[in-house]
């Protein structure tokens, strides 16, 4: 019960901090955005070329702008040394990373949906009828992203060379979540739409997996 | 200040040491703290001031040695849960108001009225009217104003302050000293780390002065104390 008060606690905080100045959200739709777009102009895709590399550069876009939102997750915690303040205050560390990762999969997943209908206007694809599939699939794929992108985030805050240690340890890392999540909306966006469920078992294992290592060695990211 | 909802505790370290990698921070410091002692910690950069203090707060894991608190009357136990930390950071969030701050920590720590203790505390330290107030708008003198209110939501019977007149003006200086005296004179045990004399370090009790983390002075005496908190403020 102490964890999940204090996540909702931290949670409210997280929420209240960026809709007060929305700095990731602003940055992460516009790099998604100038990302799809910029592809788009480089090839002239026909239905069947968007169907086919579609999904896996809209999954590399959504990759590419979660190593920019999570970046600053932890360390801008190190500012006035508000990680301290919580390490004293929560009756369970797991209850930081646990917001954090919570917060950080809704602006994941605010911004992909933000982001949908742009993609499927310029790569002339059809996602209304899927619409609820695919947030399923945008779901546990940001997931992902956010749990193995919020443990490495509290790693890399501490390192030399921040700001690149993150993406570099973080992409190759998610590269399983890339393949299985562009698999699965590859298989909404096709001609003969289906649910590809062994993708998202493996998406959903491998979300399981990383949460339960978060759980068990989180405490020891957040020693000093 | 209400009547104190603590019992007097003092602190005790034995054998502390710290190291990074093959950099000693502290070496095997033992040092006996007791119930409402106001110690000062004296020493140059890196002597290892704020390391003791963060051991002692449970924020930095000793390479070896132990923190216990000692309560008269009952077990020492681990060093953490009854003590109120502040660092030179300020360690509240910009982007939220005083109110919002002391709110979520007093959530957090699990205290049974959080909005009437961060009110409480906000009249104690002279910002009731600027509770709505986001920090990032406050003065440095009025973050470390939030910052000690931050520290004293749990009643802690130890106070830890590493340099907390870092960047405070005399008017803040004066804001603080009288604070800690209200504080030293309730009965709780302080230590704190200080760079030099001030109307802070006159209210120490006893000074203990550290180099290259080793502890190469400790007095109750007036005059050396001078001697210490002079040395390390040169």
């Amino acid at each position: 019960m102490a964890l999940l008060a204090d996540t909702t606690v931290l949670l409210g905080k997280e929420l209240r901090t960026e809709f007060r100045s929305r700095e990731l959200l602003t940055t992460t739709v516009v790099f998604i955005l100038v990302i799809v777009v910029l592809f788009s102009f480089t090839f002239d895709p026909s239905v069947g070329e968007s169907r086919r590399f579609g999904p896996g550069l809209l999954w590399l876009s959504f990759l590419f702008a979660a190593s920019l939102m999570l970046q600053p997750c932890f360390l801008r915690e190190q500012n006035n040394d508000t990680l301290s303040a919580l390490r004293l205050s929560v009756r369970d560390p797991f209850s930081i990373f646990l917001a954090k990762l919570a917060a950080n999969t809704l602006f994941l997943l605010l911004t992909e949906i933000l982001m949908l209908p742009i993609f499927a206007i310029l790569y002339n694809v059809h996602i209304l009828a899927v619409f609820p599939q695919l947030v399923l699939v945008l779901f546990l794929g940001s997931l992902g992203v956010a749990i193995a992108g919020t443990a490495f985030s509290a790693i890399s805050a501490q390192a030399r060379m921040r700001e690149l240690m993150l993406p570099l340890l973080l992409l190759p890392l998610l590269t399983p979540v890339l393949i299985a999540s562009t698999e699965a909306t590859s298989g909404l966006l096709a001609e003969n739409p289906g649910l590809p469920i062994d993708w998202l078992g493996f998406l959903a294992g491998f979300d399981i997996v990383f949460l339960t290592a978060l759980w068990l060695f989180g405490e020891y990211l957040l020693e000093e | 200040m209400t009547a104190p909802a603590f019992a007097p505790t003092g602190i005790r370290f034995d054998n502390i040491e710290k190291r990074y990698g093959g950099l000693y921070a502290l070496r095997r410091v033992s040092l006996a703290v007791a119930p409402g002692e106001c110690v000062a910690f004296a020493g140059r950069n890196g002597s290892g001031k704020t390391t003791l203090l963060r051991i002692a707060a449970k924020l930095v894991r000793p390479s070896a040695g132990s923190v216990k608190l000692v309560t008269s009357g009952s077990e020492a136990t681990d060093s953490g849960e009854r003590c109120g930390f502040v660092a030179h950071a300020t360690m509240v969030y910009d982007e939220l108001t005083a109110e919002e701050n002391l709110l979520m920590f007093a959530k957090l720590q699990g205290i049974a009225e959080p909005r009437a203790c961060a009110a409480g505390l906000l009249e104690e330290v002279g910002l009731s009217e600027r509770r709505k107030y986001l920090v990032r708008t406050f003065s440095r003198g009025m973050r470390q104003r939030v910052a000690i209110a931050r520290a004293l939501l749990n009643e802690p019977s130890v106070l830890l302050l590493d340099e907390p007149s870092t960047g405070l003006d005399p008017e803040g200086i004066s804001w603080l000293a009288n604070t800690l005296r209200r504080m030293r004179d309730a009965g709780r045990t302080i230590l704190m780390s200080l760079h030099g004399e001030s109307e802070i370090s006159a209210l120490a009790t006893r000074a203990v002065r550290l180099d290259a983390g080793s502890v190469v002075a400790d007095t109750r005496a007036g005059s050396d104390m001078h001697a210490i908190l002079t040395f390390a403020g040169a």
